[in-house]
């Protein structure tokens, strides 16, 4: 057991000192401020901001997208379909299913999807695979969290003369903590998959400025960066390495505070 | 017994999970005053009172026959507007369950998504719910403070404040005071007293005491079937039949 916790703790501790040795040297304030100038790719002057801002684009937007599908799902089968144990029972399944699916499969089913539509790669696309990849992971976590509500908790908006939609509004209350638990697993899937992004958001050295153009990711200019025979371009992948983390860290810190402070009033 | 009904039961049965769980149940519930199920657990008290305001049919392999009529209406017809029908109906539940918000929020609730928006008057009305249940004083400086962090007592007059707020005719207890201390308990109780001159009061409680110190009318359940119905000292007193007399002095419980 000791050996596990140890196992486990080191592995992180080595991952991150990995990404930090060999980022921290490439880390500068040209990286997170400019986009790739000319010869980037072969070690010179630029930074990845691009990537970031595609990362940070696609991620909220996914998260908000994911989020305007799944709550209405559960709300439905914890509060309007109660009786239905058929059509819970089914919808759990199908989003274990969709849990279990790598996200590559939903990266060339977008990609499908795209090249029967006609579409290029695009920002747009990139959202629609990767909301499709954590709709999921959304709805399987806020699901545990709102069957997790007490009974008496309805019972007492109902017996109020409440709708059931006023009903779920104070469910989604009680469970504001667990959402936001889920948000934040999904926003870390979000931004830190490659195979989702790579054929339908595509890669460019520029900051898409409509959902038409193509937008770059985090995790593809870490594999793009880390495929480079050159030193200096490695380094910066694992500076982009860092970048991803560091942001997936204040995102998390964040969650957590909002989380504290918004169910204060949690029975 | 020569009152009105308030609330009118009549050949109810109710299966859960293919268990017959009420057996052909009709009973008359008088108007004002208050009526209290006893009975040993399990025998469908708690059951029968949530067939009251349609919460029992929330969930599923629930199957439900007869009629409740309040008010003359039979809330399981077709066209009963669920929720005014349980807007006449304030429910206490054996433990507090405060809404996840503030004191201010929980009482202003319910007249909120009735449509009562003004500030003024939700002032008003949370005051008035709040001295209603003397909680007033005791939460007047921390209004806006999370309802969790009362104590459980104060959390079951909040929940009683709250009931209230609605304006409901009836209100159902399920075992209120199960949860509290006798302090709390006793509060309670003095409250329920002077609310039954102005509604209709069904409680569910398995403590015979507590029922002979609150009852009007009282109504012995057993296996699902209702033995024995009459006024508080009929039933306790002079109980007509075997399984009461037992009951209520304690053979079987």
């Amino acid at each position: 057991m000791v050996l596990s916790t140890l196992i486990i703790a080191g592995s992180l501790g080595m991952i991150l000192w990995t990404i930090m040795s060999r980022g921290i040297r490439s880390l500068n304030w040209d990286m997170i401020t400019k986009i790739p100038g000319g010869g980037f790719y072969i070690g010179k002057g630029g930074g990845i901001l691009n990537a970031i801002v595609g990362s940070v684009y696609i991620s909220i937007g996914s998260v908000l997208l994911g989020l305007a599908i799944s709550i209405p799902a559960v709300l439905y089968i914890n509060a309007y379909a109660r009786r239905n144990a058929w059509l819970a029972n089914i919808t759990r399944l199908v989003f274990d299913v969709l849990f279990g699916i790598p996200s590559i499969v939903y990266g060339a089913f977008g990609f499908t999807v795209m090249v029967y539509f006609g579409l290029k790669t695009s920002l747009l696309a990139g959202i629609i695979t990767v909301t499709l990849m954590i709709v999921p992971i959304l709805a399987r976590a806020m699901d545990e969290v709102i069957r997790l509500a007490p009974e008496e908790l309805s019972d007492a908006t109902y017996s109020l003369g409440a709708t059931r939609w006023e009903t779920s509004k104070i469910l989604l209350r009680q469970s504001t903590a667990g959402i936001l638990t889920a948000i934040l697993l999904a926003f870390g899937r979000a931004i830190g998959d490659a195979a989702t992004v790579l054929f339908t958001a595509g890669y460019t050295d520029s900051i898409p400025t409509s959902l038409h153009q193509p937008a770059a990711t985090l995790p593809l200019a870490i594999f793009f960066q880390l495929s480079s025979p050159i030193d200096a371009v490695q380094n910066r992948a694992y500076a982009a390495a860092l970048i991803l983390t560091i942001i997936v860290l204040i995102v998390s810190l964040a969650g957590k505070y909002f989380g504290k402070r918004l169910s204060r009033h949690k029975i | 017994m020569g009152i009105i009904p308030h609330i009118s039961v009549q050949g109810l049965n109710v299966h859960i999970n293919g268990n017959h769980i009420l057996k052909n149940i009709s009973i008359d519930i008088p108007d004002k005053g208050i009526t209290s199920f006893i009975g040993p657990s399990g025998c469908g008290k708690t059951t029968l009172l949530k067939t009251f305001n349609r919460l029992l049919d929330r969930n599923k392999n629930v199957q439900i026959s007869g009629q409740v009529l309040v008010d003359g209406e039979n809330i399981y017809g077709k066209h009963v507007e669920l929720t005014t029908m349980r807007k006449k109906m304030g429910l206490l539940s054996q433990r507090p369950f405060p809404l996840p918000m503030s004191i201010y929020d929980n009482i202003a609730y319910g007249p909120r998504i009735h449509g009562t928006r003004g500030k003024k008057e939700l002032d008003g009305l949370v005051e008035h719910y709040l001295r209603a249940t003397y909680l007033w004083e005791e939460v007047k400086d921390r209004l806006h403070h999370s309802a969790s962090r009362l104590s459980i007592g104060q959390q079951q007059r909040l929940c009683l404040a709250r009931g209230l707020a609605v304006e409901p005719e009836i209100i159902l207890g399920d075992e209120p005071t199960s949860a509290l201390d006798p302090v709390s308990t006793q509060r309670i109780e003095e409250l329920f007293l002077q609310l039954k001159d102005k509604y209709t009061l069904v409680l569910v409680t398995h403590i015979l005491r507590q029922a002979r110190r609150l009852s009007n009318n009282i109504v012995f359940l057993y296996m699902g079937e209702i033995i024995e119905f009459g006024t508080a000292e009929e039933v306790l007193l002079h109980p007509k039949e075997r399984l009461t007399r037992e009951y209520v002095k304690g053979y079987i419980s």
